[in-house]
């Protein structure tokens, strides 16, 4: 059997999944990525997470940005780079362009200094991790394209003697194109990484993508990215969860009585349900009282609101009786609203898992998960949602999202479409027209483990909330959007068709 | 001793290239400078830490520290009017030193 190379974990999050456990070690791998797709970033987190995790130090060779620029560009992530500098855990080798001082060339010349002063580097941090960025800036440095090429093979051989893992990055022109500018990927062909940073209906997406790892294996395909304070670069391997979620059988109450019953006594603690039905149907409503079902038990509801403001959303809660003040005072709510159009998807994510985090709560309610769609194509939206839904089932928390649909009548949304198989639940709210009068009905379509109650029952709103009432009799066709009343006498005989067992 | 011209130059080891760069400045210096430079040789697998202050990347680098402004040439310095050109040296037609004698 072939060895397999061995892996060095990075410590980036979700970087060491698509890469199936980090960066070949002890090679170089090159990180190739158009101006601003964040290689700089990867670089210097490279090192960074060596520090924080793994106590690895690391020696970051600059030939664009200064050092100063570089401390200083990064204090603003909370790196403190200069601290691990005194500590020797970071060394620099500052190969940035002197201001003003260009120098000329007469007669050949070698990289042997560059080489002395990595390798020194090296040896005084006892370094681990190096990040060399970015490799084709040497080209603009030095006009003798021929021997910077050769020097560069003897870089790359160096490193490798070395024992050091290392990232080298360097850019690229087009986001589906060559690899890299001036062909450095020949200097490093191992291991490829390629960073894009595409514009994508109006939103700029960021990917990962690992082109090869010689000798080992990796995730295949792009993996949308982002940048957090703090944090850093966050990979967000979406498409690669696994469905490993516990199932419970405790019930929670869903806020209302009645749609207790039809559930079967409420819905699972850690499970997700998608509340769909055209604008006005009961969506927020029905939000709010599985937000005041969980409140009034004590239970830590967050509410992530997208369509309507704080303001607004307090106001209709006052206006079917229920008090969001209190409850927040309590410290059993949390209400965060945002624009959709305020970041992208990945950012949303990201903030979303952030609040879960510090606030931990039992329920999770997204009003509205469509309206996420605008800002986002349909891949990434579905990766979206994918992501918020494993990890709210990985907390344990009941997660209701709503799901606004195109028609008035009935019909799906792309919303539907891309979650539907992954809800546990599904709850159709829906108009139906009956002698000239738009009436409300609900229905619970879909009840995993569970059996539910069947019946299209209509329900009215109030000042004290929702009250679902009787079911539907004498209609037919309201899931579909077209009902149709029936007979009476036509009912009897579909009744004496399918007897009762 | 005011010496007015100091000169730095980086070579990795005792290769042909560092000799060549050391015997070139030296004929140079000799002729166009006699008597009024100084030329420290720095050996960056020894001293890499001086290669790290003064950022060279290249070897042989030639850094003239003084006069100001500071200059560097690249390079063995077998080309010797891209060498005075580097450093920034108006030198008159036969040298320094017969000029100053």
């Amino acid at each position: 059997m072939i060895a397999q190379v061995e892996k060095l974990p990075t410590g980036i999050a979700g970087f060491d999944f698509v890469t199936n456990g980090g960066l070949p070690r002890g090679r170089t791998t090159l990180v190739a990525g158009t101006a601003g797709s964040a290689k700089t970033v990867f670089a210097a987190q490279f090192l960074v997470e060596g520090i924080r995790q793994f106590r690895e130090a690391g020696v970051f060779v600059t030939f664009e940005e200064s050092p100063d620029d570089i401390r200083r560009n990064f204090g603003s992530m909370g790196w403190d780079i200069a601290a691990w500098e005194r500590e020797g855990k970071w060394a620099f080798v500052d190969v940035s362009p002197v201001p003003g001082e260009q120098p000329v060339e007469a007669g050949s010349y070698d990289l042997g200094a560059l080489m002395a002063r990595i390798e020194a580097a090296v040896r005084r941090t006892g370094a681990a991790r190096i990040s060399i960025d970015s490799l084709g800036s040497i080209f603009l440095q030095l006009s003798d394209e021929a021997v910077v090429r050769r020097e560069l093979f003897r870089v790359a051989s160096v490193l490798r003697t070395l024992g050091v893992t290392g990232v080298i990055t360097a850019e690229r022109l087009d986001e589906y194109g060559h690899i890299s500018r001036h062909g450095v990927e020949e200097f490093v062909a191992d291991n490829v990484v390629v960073f894009r940073n595409v514009l994508d209906g109006e939103k700029r997406r960021r990917t990962l993508e690992v082109l090869k790892f010689r000798g080992c294996t990796h995730q295949k395909g792009e993996y949308p990215f982002t940048i957090a304070p703090g944090d850093g670069l966050v990979a967000i391997p979406l498409s690669a969860i696994e469905l490993e979620q516990h199932s419970s059988n405790v019930r929670i109450t869903t806020g209302s009585q009645a749609l207790d019953e039809m559930t079967g006594g409420g819905f699972f603690r850690d499970s997700i349900i998608l509340a769909s039905g055209a604008t006005g149907t009961g969506k927020t409503l029905l939000t709010s009282e599985f937000i005041r079902g969980g409140c009034e038990r004590g239970e830590r509801c967050l509410l992530l609101a997208f369509e309507e403001s704080r303001e607004q959303l307090f106001r209709n809660a006052a206006g079917w009786g229920m008090q969001f003040e209190r409850y927040e005072a309590d410290g059993v709510l949390r209400v965060a609203c945002a624009y959709p159009e305020s970041a992208s998807l990945e950012d949303h994510l990201i903030h979303m898992k952030a609040l879960v985090r510090e606030f931990r709560p039992q329920r999770v309610a997204v009003d509205s998960l469509s309206a996420l769609e605008r800002v986002s194509s349909m891949k990434g939206f579905r990766e979206f949602v994918i992501g918020l839904t494993s990890y709210i089932k990985h907390q344990e928390v009941a997660g209701l999202f709503t799901a606004t649909t195109p028609t008035l009548a009935g019909g799906e949304s792309v919303t539907e479409a891309h979650i539907s198989t992954i809800t546990d639940s599904i709850i159709m709210l829906r108009y139906v027209e009956i002698f000239g009068e738009m009436r409300r009905g609900l229905t619970v379509l879909k009840m995993r483990g569970s059996p539910h109650d069947k019946q299209i029952r209509e329900f009215n709103i109030d000042r004290t909330g929702m009250h679902i009432g009787r079911a539907f009799r004498g209609v037919t066709g309201i899931l579909t959007g077209s009902p149709r009343q029936v007979p009476v006498s036509e009912l009897e005989r579909l009744d004496q068709l399918f007897p009762e067992a | 001793m005011n010496l007015a011209y100091r000169f730095t130059l980086f070579v990795t080891g005792q290769t042909p290239r560092s000799q060549r760069a050391i015997a070139n400045l030296r004929a140079l210096c000799e002729e166009q400078l006699p008597g009024a430079y100084e030329l420290n040789v720095v050996d960056v697998l020894e001293q890499p830490d001086l290669a790290e202050r003064a950022r060279v990347l290249a070897t042989p680098t030639l850094v003239k520290d003084l006069p100001p402004p500071p200059r560097r040439v690249i390079g063995d310095l077998s080309d010797r009017q891209r060498v005075l050109f580097g450093l920034d040296l108006e030198l008159p037609a036969g040298g320094l030193g017969e000029a100053s004698a």
